[in-house]
């Protein structure tokens, strides 16, 4: 006898906000009827903050984690102890997405230090003899638009071996110029990252150019605080020797859960850059740094 | 059996002619003819139908009398009523006012692309066979690993014991492998593995599986070692897309679906929440892939889909992904990236003209790319030679210009081509544009671009290919008139001077359509001495057969006169350049077939003749052990066709001297041979015809020569039926001619070959018994028979005596009854012999009739002979009758049709046969396997006859016969 459990919520997208009402059903489905100690839901959303080995010690950073921060909690009884009906019975259920407090419901954000995660569980506790059932399931928070008008905020850039920092050997470096615009760096999270890029010359033929987003998440704790940068994704753009004074188009579309808008809370920082690595023929990387400032409208 | 004496009966021809004939009406001004189109209306009896025994109640109508076949179907035979409503369904279709937006948008995509669009499957197998290679190849997959390929330098601790687990579930599935040395077949297959893997991954649900699957096949396009073959490898894979973009838009489709049918033109409203957020999901993770010619294809292949997300979206995606090639620095690859997202624009979208415009110009402008640094050291690197490099391109722009100058207005052409004007070194842009543009646009222009062709720089790209794309245009639309031939000379000087046999003859060949259609023999025959001229040394033509002809295809296409086409000098020479057989003779077949199909009137002009009796001959001469039996029958058909063609009018002899060279000349095919003996016959029926019957010393000559002929081809044909026929149809052409002797010779050989008849024959395929045919042949030459007259030296019906003894001889099938079939049937025979007058008779030609004139003697033969025949069927009834069963319905059939013959064709007054008659009616119903009706039907015969002057003894009889009756 397998008894399936699931949860679906109404929105296909999963997506909700603050304020707003999470609904959907408890989907049990058993050819025979179900014999249980009573069913409940439980909602919950975390901040899980993970200090890196590099800022702390290996040690520490395995044991001496954050706590994690709640941001909301909620469980109800869905069915008081007693027998589902064999077939397919659906429960439905409301949760008002209300933050704790004097708390705010964060975006949604997986990443490697921060994680920003809201779960809804269901579980069907059984008697001694057949083993509790549970389902997880997550939906994702979009925070509310941010007040205030947006400055796109473009810029130009030109690289040529002389604006270039950190380097051992600025004898050895080939002549280049590269130009170029990015059309916004505040950016709307839902909007592409835009702008155009133009090698006007180069000695040594290009490789590759490639748009890298990084993160940067900072972590506060007891001994300080942590910041670290990783790689999201990495975009090529161009690939080859490219045609010389042919604008190439930047575009970069930010991807779901692994960025949410920039965020500065008194317990972590969430950041993001985009780099625009020019990688020659002879394996010279050139690397020009944007910060980026992402929104949603 | 105690003898029966048999009395023929006495019959008066004419009068029973007279009484068998239905009553004739008299015809009315006023009455309609029976023939005309019958339309039943009502059942308005028609004066004197019943008398006529017709029970068709009709009334005719309509003045015409058109076509009965025609009128059955109501005025249009179905077929071209199908075209008819085709034809005016169409333009209804396109004009008709749409019901939804959407709709009306759908119709217009139609109207963007009409039939007159060359689609890209069109061009598909032509790359794949063009370009090729023998060189290894190598196929490098690493599926979903390129996370691992290259780890940011800043990345954690966790990030990269991740991406190492990931790389283990990948070792896992086998995915990560890289093949080399394969040939371009194992290629081909191995990339139809990858084709059918995707589709297996995607049906078993691991959409994440086909993703990477399509991933690390559309890296393959960056890779361009083995340069010639990146075409091929193009179609190949782009075809790997076109099914991954197909599956995501059907599944996609399908959850639409789910609960009620989407109309075909839907609006992205019309799609349901989960639907497009599986579609976005799809956007999404495309956009993530790392490098871009995977991302740039992959977005490309699942374009389609952008119409459950939104109705504008591909309006900006298109010109973002053309913005996207941009960063492709390899010229080659940017290019057929530029010709995917072409065709798959014009499949989505067709009304965004401007992205392919786009394209088109963004190709301008990185155009100086293919003579980069990077792109010549490659070449050097790995061998080619840079005018072979430019071939690359072709297909790729030809497809792009194809694309933007579709239904292009002329001012966007002009543009394009100024455009291209200004790039140094265009030849390779001239000539995607002779290819793609309106063949009209380019003929119109001729002499312009024959001087831009001109001042191309000869290293680039190779100018006969120039010509003959330029060519290729002209074969379709005609430059102005008085260019013309300043075009052919311009051109054809060029061509001239190309070295390579094969270049040269691939361009020739094309302009020779344009000479054909514009000139005369002359301007032609000048072409073909040319290409002789280059063709010959080294026997280059052995090469170029297929090319070779595709030029004698085009001089046939446009010259049906033979004698214009035969009076070119070159042309027979062109013809001797194909040396090998199995081509030769498929020249041969061509010509001959246009030949068939274009002389409408019958010729004799001597070089048509000779030219095409040379043809003939190399085809006849190409049959040997080996060749089939349908080739050896097409071959005949061709050669039999040309000999109908073949008059000399009056002249007679000349035929008959052309039928004896045609003989020798084609002795092989046997069909050609029965052909000639029928055309030798038709000639000396044809002399008869000239001279009313009356052979006067010399034609009566020129008959018995024509009989000779035929008498000794005959014996040379295979096919025993053909003999006999032939045997049969000679004699009597030589008897209505008077020639005796030798229609007695043709009749004797006829009953000496009988007995080689084997007992089954082969008809088409099968194993058949000769039985029926046999029975066929004997019945129809027993009623030859009546008119043949005896020979003065041999004794009585000595033909008819020999072919019932050759029939007594035969071994016959065992049960069968044919022997005695004969037997009955040549009853009939022997009483029509015995009348005063026959039948028939041949004009000019004594009959027995004539030669006994009713001698006693001689009817005393025949009665004797019939005798023995009824005596043998007797013999033959009564052996039946001891095997029950099945023996005894033979017995009763058999029976039963002689009762028939005595009846018709014997004295019934005699009482002997009387008695027989009735013995035989008993016999036939003794054991009721007869037909009832057919007995009562006889009996009311006997009854109506018995009416006749002269035969009331039928009545006496008739009551003899008793009905069986049935139980």
């Amino acid at each position: 006898m397998s008894v399936g459990l699931d949860i679906r919520l109404k929105r296909a997208n999963k997506v909700y906000h603050e304020g707003e009402v999470l609904a959907g059903v408890v989907v049990i489905s058993s050819k025979e009827a179900v014999q249980h100690q009573g069913i409940s839901l439980t909602m919950e959303g975390l901040v899980n903050l993970q200090l890196s080995s590099k800022s702390v010690g290996v040690f520490e950073a395995f044991y001496n984690s954050v706590k994690p921060i709640q941001l909301i909690t909620s469980n109800i009884e869905v069915v008081k102890p007693g027998k589902v009906p064999g077939g397919k019975t659906e429960i439905p259920f409301e949760f008002p997405l209300h933050a704790k407090g004097n708390k705010v419901l964060y975006e949604t954000y997986h990443g490697v230090f921060v994680n920003i995660q809201y779960t809804l569980r269901c579980d069907m506790k059984r008697s001694l003899l057949a083993k509790d059932l549970s389902k997880t399931c997550e939906f994702m928070v979009h925070c509310q638009p941010q007040k205030g008008r947006l400055q796109p905020s473009p810029v130009d850039f030109s690289i040529t071996p002389e604006t270039l920092q950190n380097i051992r050997e600025r004898v050895s470096l080939p002549k280049f110029l590269i130009r170029g615009h990015l059309d916004a760096t505040s950016c709307v999270i839902t909007q592409p990252l835009t702008g155009e890029l133009v090698v006007e010359n180069s000695e040594v033929p290009i490789k590759s150019i490639e748009l890298q987003l990084v993160r940067v998440e900072t972590c506060g704790c007891a001994e300080g605080y942590a910041r670290d940068a990783t790689e999201i994704q990495n975009i090529q753009i161009a690939e080859g020797d490219v045609c010389h004074g042919l604008p190439i188009p930047i575009y970069m579309i930010f991807p779901r859960l692994f960025t949410c808008p920039t965020l500065e809370t008194t317990n972590f920082k969430i950041e993001f850059e985009v780099n625009v690595v020019i990688v020659l023929q002879d394996d010279h990387l050139i690397t020009e740094n944007f910060p980026l400032k992402l929104c949603r409208v | 059996m105690a003898a029966v004496q048999w009395h023929s009966r006495v019959r008066a021809y004419e009068s029973e002619l007279r009484a068998a004939r239905l009553e004739a009406v008299p015809l009315e001004p006023g009455d309609p003819h029976p023939l005309k189109s019958i339309t039943v209306t009502d059942s308005k009896s028609r004066r004197g139908g019943g008398r006529r025994g017709s029970t068709s109640s009709s009334s005719s109508s309509g003045s015409v009398a058109p076509d009965p076949l025609s009128s059955m179907l109501d005025g249009t035979d179905p077929l071209s009523m199908f075209a008819a409503a085709s034809a005016s369904e169409a333009p209804t279709l396109s004009h008709s006012t749409a019901v939804g937006e959407s709709g009306r948008k759908r119709r217009e995509k139609e109207e963007e692309v009409g039939p007159d669009f060359e689609p890209w499957s069109a061009k598909r197998g032509e790359i794949l066979a063009r370009f090729t290679t023998t060189e290894k190849l190598s196929i490098n997959l690493f599926m979903g690993s390129d996370k691992g390929k290259a780890p940011s330098p800043n990345s954690t601790v966790s990030e990269k014991v991740r991406n190492r687990l990931e790389e283990l579930d990948d070792m896992e599935e086998g995915s990560q492998r890289e093949l080399l040395n394969l040939s371009q077949q194992d290629y081909v297959n191995r990339i139809e593995e990858l084709n059918q893997n995707l589709k297996e991954a995607w049906s078993s649900d691991q959409k994440v599986k086909a993703l990477k699957i399509v991933i690390q096949c559309s890296k393959l396009l960056s890779d361009t070692s083995v340069i010639q073959f990146y075409p091929s490898k193009f179609v190949l894979i782009t075809d790997i897309l076109d099914t991954f973009g197909r599956l995501v838009y059907e599944r996609i489709w399908s959850m639409c679906s789910d609960s009620r049918a989407m109309p075909e033109s839907f609006t992205a409203d019309d799609v349901n929440d989960t639907a497009k957020e599986t579609c976005l999901n799809w956007f999404f993770k495309i956009a993530s892939i790392r490098e871009l010619i995977p991302r740039l294809y992959v977005e490309a292949a699942i374009l389609k889909c952008s119409f459950f997300l939104s109705k504008t979206g591909i309006q900006e995606t298109l010109p973002r992904l053309t913005a996207m090639i941009r960063g492709i620095g390899d010229p080659l690859v940017a290019v057929y990236a530029r010709a995917y997202l072409c065709r798959v624009g014009m499949e989505v979208a067709p009304h965004l003209k401007e992205s392919l415009k786009k394209n088109f110009f963004d190709l301008l402008a990185s155009f100086r790319q293919i003579h980069s640094d990077s792109v010549q050291n490659q070449l050097v690197l790995q061998r080619v030679e840079i005018p072979v490099y430019l071939t690359l391109y072709s297909p790729a722009i030809n497809w792009i210009l194809q694309c933007v100058s579709y239904r292009a207005p002329e001012t966007l052409l002009t543009e394009m081509m100024e455009r291209c004007k200004k790039l140094a070194n265009n030849a390779l842009l001239l000539n995607s544009v002779m290819w793609a543009f309106r063949a009209e646009f380019v003929a119109a222009r001729a002499t312009d671009f024959i001087g831009m062709i001109k001042d191309c720089d000869e290293a680039g790209f190779p100018k006969h290919l120039l010509f003959g794309s330029l060519g290729r245009s002209l074969a379709c639309a005609d430059p102005p008139e008085n260019e013309r031939l300043s075009i052919l000379n311009e051109a054809w000087k060029v061509i001239t001077k190309v070295r390579s046999p094969q270049d040269y003859i691939n361009c020739a060949e094309i302009w020779v359509e344009f000479t054909c259609r514009h000139f005369t023999k002359r301007e032609v025959n000048t072409v073909l001495a040319d290409i002789i001229k280059h063709m010959t040394p080294d026997r280059a033509f052995e090469d170029a057969y297929p090319q070779l002809q595709s030029v004698i295809r085009k001089i046939l296409n446009y010259f049906h006169d033979f004698s214009v086409l035969f009076s070119m000098e070159r042309f027979l020479p062109f013809l001797d350049m194909f040396q090998k057989d199995s081509v030769r003779v498929d020249v041969c077949r061509s010509i001959m077939e246009v030949f068939i199909k274009h002389q409408q009137e019958p010729t004799r002009d001597p070089v048509i003749l000779n030219a095409l009796l040379h043809v003939c001959k190399t085809m006849h001469d190409s049959v040997n052990a080996l060749t089939l039996e349908d080739e050896k029958r097409s071959l005949s058909l061709l050669i039999n066709g040309f000999i109908r063609m073949v008059s000399f009018g009056r002249d007679f002899e000349q035929q008959l001297s052309f039928c004896v060279e045609a003989r020798a000349t084609f002795c092989n095919l046997e069909p050609v041979l029965v052909q000639l003996i029928h055309t030798v016959n038709q000639l000396a029926m044809e002399t008869r015809r000239v001279m009313r019957g009356n052979h006067s010393r010399k034609t009566a000559a020129f008959v018995r020569a024509c009989a000779a002929y035929s008498f000794i081809t005959i014996p040379s044909l295979t096919s025993i039926f053909s003999r006999l026929n032939l045997y049969l149809l000679s004699g009597q052409v030589a008897l209505a001619n008077q020639c005796l002797s030798q229609a007695d010779a043709f009749f004797k050989a006829a009953v000496s070959l009988l007995p080689e008849v084997p007992r089954s024959i082969t008809v088409e395929g099968k194993l058949r018994s000769s039985e029926a045919f046999l029975l066929d042949f004997i019945s129809n030459f027993l009623s030859t028979l009546l008119v043949v007259p005896d020979h003065p030296e041999q004794g009585v019906l000595y033909l008819v005596r020999g072919l019932l003894n050759m029939v007594q001889d035969y071994t016959w099938e065992e049960n069968s009854d044919a022997k005695v079939r004969v037997y009955i049937s040549a009853l009939p025979l022997l009483a029509a012999m015995s009348q005063d007058t026959y039948l028939y008779a041949i004009p000019k030609v004594d009959s027995n009739e004539t030669l006994y004139g009713g001698d006693p003697k001689f009817l005393a033969e025949v009665n004797k002979l019939c005798e023995t025949l009824i005596g043998q069927v007797l013999d033959h009834l009564k052996a039946l009758g001891r095997d029950e069963g099945a023996g005894v319905r033979k017995q009763g059939t058999l029976a039963f049709s002689l009762f028939g013959c005595l009846l018709a064709h014997g004295d019934l007054r005699n009482n002997k046969l009387s008695q027989l008659a009735v013995n035989l009616w008993n016999l036939s119903h003794k054991h009721g396997y007869c037909d009832t009706r057919n007995s009562v039907r006889t009996l009311e015969y006997i009854k109506h006859q018995s009416q006749q002057p002269d035969m009331a003894h039928l009545s006496e009889m008739a009551l003899r016969l008793s009905l069986q009756s049935r139980a």
